[in-house]
């Protein structure tokens, strides 16, 4: 960066992609907060004082049950999460620590998984589902979640827990602590900032996921807040204030979330992906 | 294997065969049993359930590759299935075009060197990268919306209105303005992956070659661009993998039935539409998991050509 000239060309574009990335979400946003004759009549002004209303909000928050929507999604999101992090780092402790007859081989079966995208065995998983008297559940999208997210998860925790000196380990064992306790207060805290990345990039799929959602809990209060909202959007189709307000609700918080997290985010997918 | 086994007993020191079998079990157990029971198990069964054909008094009897040749010669099911499949090419044709080339044009002008205000762009275009599927295609179809009139007030100020057309809703225009959208909302990935890969090659290289006469540009040309091969080849599989696994934008946008007279069908809406069944047809287990089979090997095919070709290939330029 030089010369001045291509500096600002260079931010020209940069500016301008930025603007096309925010414009649609910040259009949204914008007049969710407008009354409808302010909807159509200047769409690209902001709210004034004059203009503002909040009736799209006492739809969304009022005729439907999106803050359960949002629970669910909570409730959710944060199961597969769990989980995922407390059974993706035993396996990945058990690989990565412990030298068995089939280490190899378990450790190749659980990258199958990283690559097959488990949506083309949802005939399957339906029919299990409803064997196990699951469906409209959170337990079955929990434990579809974590099933999908294990594989990549396993495999960033394993080389982190690599990297632990040995030494620490060794001590452990000569003081006389079992191989439990040497996971569950030596290995787990340590892996601690590993761990933040693996729940960062395993929660925006699931929380944003419409496919499980609409196969495993369609119907009975048990949808996610993407598929509420989706429904929702479905029925209030020609009312714009409460549409634009049920998109308004499901952007903001993803968005803030995404704000605190975005250095977690962002490290968690090159170092999932490009290894 | 031998030596596997005699490294076992370093590991633990004094615990007896049994309570290390235990140990294992404790560890690895959960992970193993989810995995398989909703993962692999799921995946296999699908395979399993293609081969066999449901019968007017709905028992299932074993048809062998019956249900593929149906689906690839039977006009009631090949001419559904070849239209999804060739939409979804285009699909894929679109990302790999406009997608990943934007990515890496976007990543290569983040990496420049002392550019300022790098991480603020980079968080702001990554932003729709984040946001569900479902509320980027809402999002779109409002503005996308002749009744909203926002596009046609944007071209209007180009003196380009004439060119507006209600694009979501045209046959010969609807796959394509859903895939522009599905290219404006995952730019972020090929960027950031890209980003990444050119922050790791090492300055000295860039400096000798700026040394040697070469401006920034034919820097990224000749020396960063060779180097990031193997990770365009990354975002590439990638892109193959989601864009043939793909469903909920289209489905949030166009429904199940994926636009005017098909022409956004692609491979995940004619899977759904086939095992559950829609206003057109009932819902049908085999030919649902036949078409799942044929994309899982569609997938295979292109992760086997991307481990074949450019991972083999790609040990060349690792440094």
């Amino acid at each position: 960066m030089r010369k001045p000239a291509s500096a600002i060309a260079v931010h020209g574009i940069l500016i301008l992609y930025t603007a096309l990335a925010l414009f649609p979400i910040i259009l949204v946003i914008m007049n969710s907060f407008k009354a409808r004759k302010a909807i159509f009549g200047a769409p690209l002004a902001l709210p004034t004082p004059s203009t503002f209303s909040l009736i799209g909000y006492d739809k969304v928050f009022g005729d439907s049950s999106i803050v359960s929507y949002y629970l669910n999604s909570i409730t959710a999101t944060g199961g597969t999460i769990f989980f995922t992090l407390l059974f993706g780092a035993m396996a990945a402790w058990a690989l990565t620590e412990y030298k068995f007859r089939w280490n190899t081989l378990l450790t190749l079966f659980l990258a199958v998984g990283i690559m097959v995208p488990i949506r083309l065995g949802s005939v399957a998983i339906i029919q299990l589902i409803v064997e196990l008297n699951l469906i409209n559940t959170l337990t079955a999208l929990i434990l579809v979640y974590t099933a999908q997210n294990l594989p990549l998860s396993i495999f960033i925790l394993s080389e982190f827990i690599a990297q632990i000196p040995k030494d620490l380990r060794e001590a452990g064992r000569c003081d006389g602590l079992s191989e439990y306790s040497i996971f569950f207060y030596i290995v787990l805290p340590l892996i601690r900032p590993a761990m933040a990345t693996v729940a960062v990039f395993t929660m925006i799929p699931v929380w944003n996921d419409l496919w499980f959602p609409l196969l495993l809990a369609p119907t009975g209060g048990k949808q996610t807040i993407t598929l509420g909202i989706q429904q929702f959007l479905g029925q209030y189709i020609t009312d714009w204030n409460a549409v634009l307000s049920a998109l308004s609700t499901a952007i903001i918080p993803v968005l803030i979330l995404y704000v605190v997290f975005s250095r977690q985010l962002i490290r968690g997918l090159t170092s999932g992906a490009v290894k | 294997m031998a030596d596997a086994k005699a490294g076992a007993g370093n590991a633990i020191v004094g615990m007896g065969r049994g309570s290390y079998a235990m140990l294992l079990v404790f560890f690895l157990g959960p992970a193993v049993v989810i995995y398989t029971v909703f993962s692999i198990y799921p995946l296999l069964a699908t395979i399993f359930n293609s081969l066999y054909l449901r019968q007017p008094d709905g028992a299932y009897i074993f048809n062998g590759l019956g249900n593929f040749q149906t689906l690839l010669t039977d006009t009631t099911w090949s001419a559904p299935f070849w239209n999804a499949f060739r939409n979804n090419c285009y699909f894929f044709l679109i990302h790999m075009l406009v997608q990943n080339p934007i990515g890496l044009a976007l990543a290569a002008m983040l990496s420049l060197p002392r550019l300022r205000f790098r991480a603020t762009y980079r968080t702001l275009i990554f932003m729709p990268t984040m946001l569900s599927v479902v509320i980027i295609g809402f999002t779109w179809q409002l503005i996308l919306s002749p009744l909203w009139g926002i596009s046609k007030m944007f071209l209007n100020a180009f003196g380009l209105g004439f060119l507006f057309a209600p694009w979501l809703g045209q046959e010969s225009t609807a796959l394509i303005t859903v895939s522009l959208i599905s290219v404006w909302q995952f730019v972020g990935i090929p960027m950031i992956l890209i980003y990444t890969a050119l922050l790791a090659i090492p300055e000295e290289l860039i400096d000798a070659a700026t040394v040697d006469g070469l401006n920034q540009f034919q820097a990224f040309i000749w020396v960063k661009l060779p180097l990031i091969f193997p990770t365009i080849g990354l975002v590439s599989v990638l892109t193959f993998v989601n864009n043939f696994n793909a469903f909920d934008l289209i489905y949030a946008m166009k429904g199940a039935l994926a636009g005017p007279n098909f022409s956004a069908d692609i491979m995940g809406t004619l899977f759904y539409r086939t095992f559950f069944g829609n206003q057109l047809q009932l819902g049908d287990l085999s030919m649902g998991s036949t078409i799942a089979t044929m994309m899982f090997l569609i997938i295979l095919i292109g992760i086997m050509c991307y481990l074949f070709l450019i991972q083999r290939r790609m040990q060349r330029y690792s440094f």
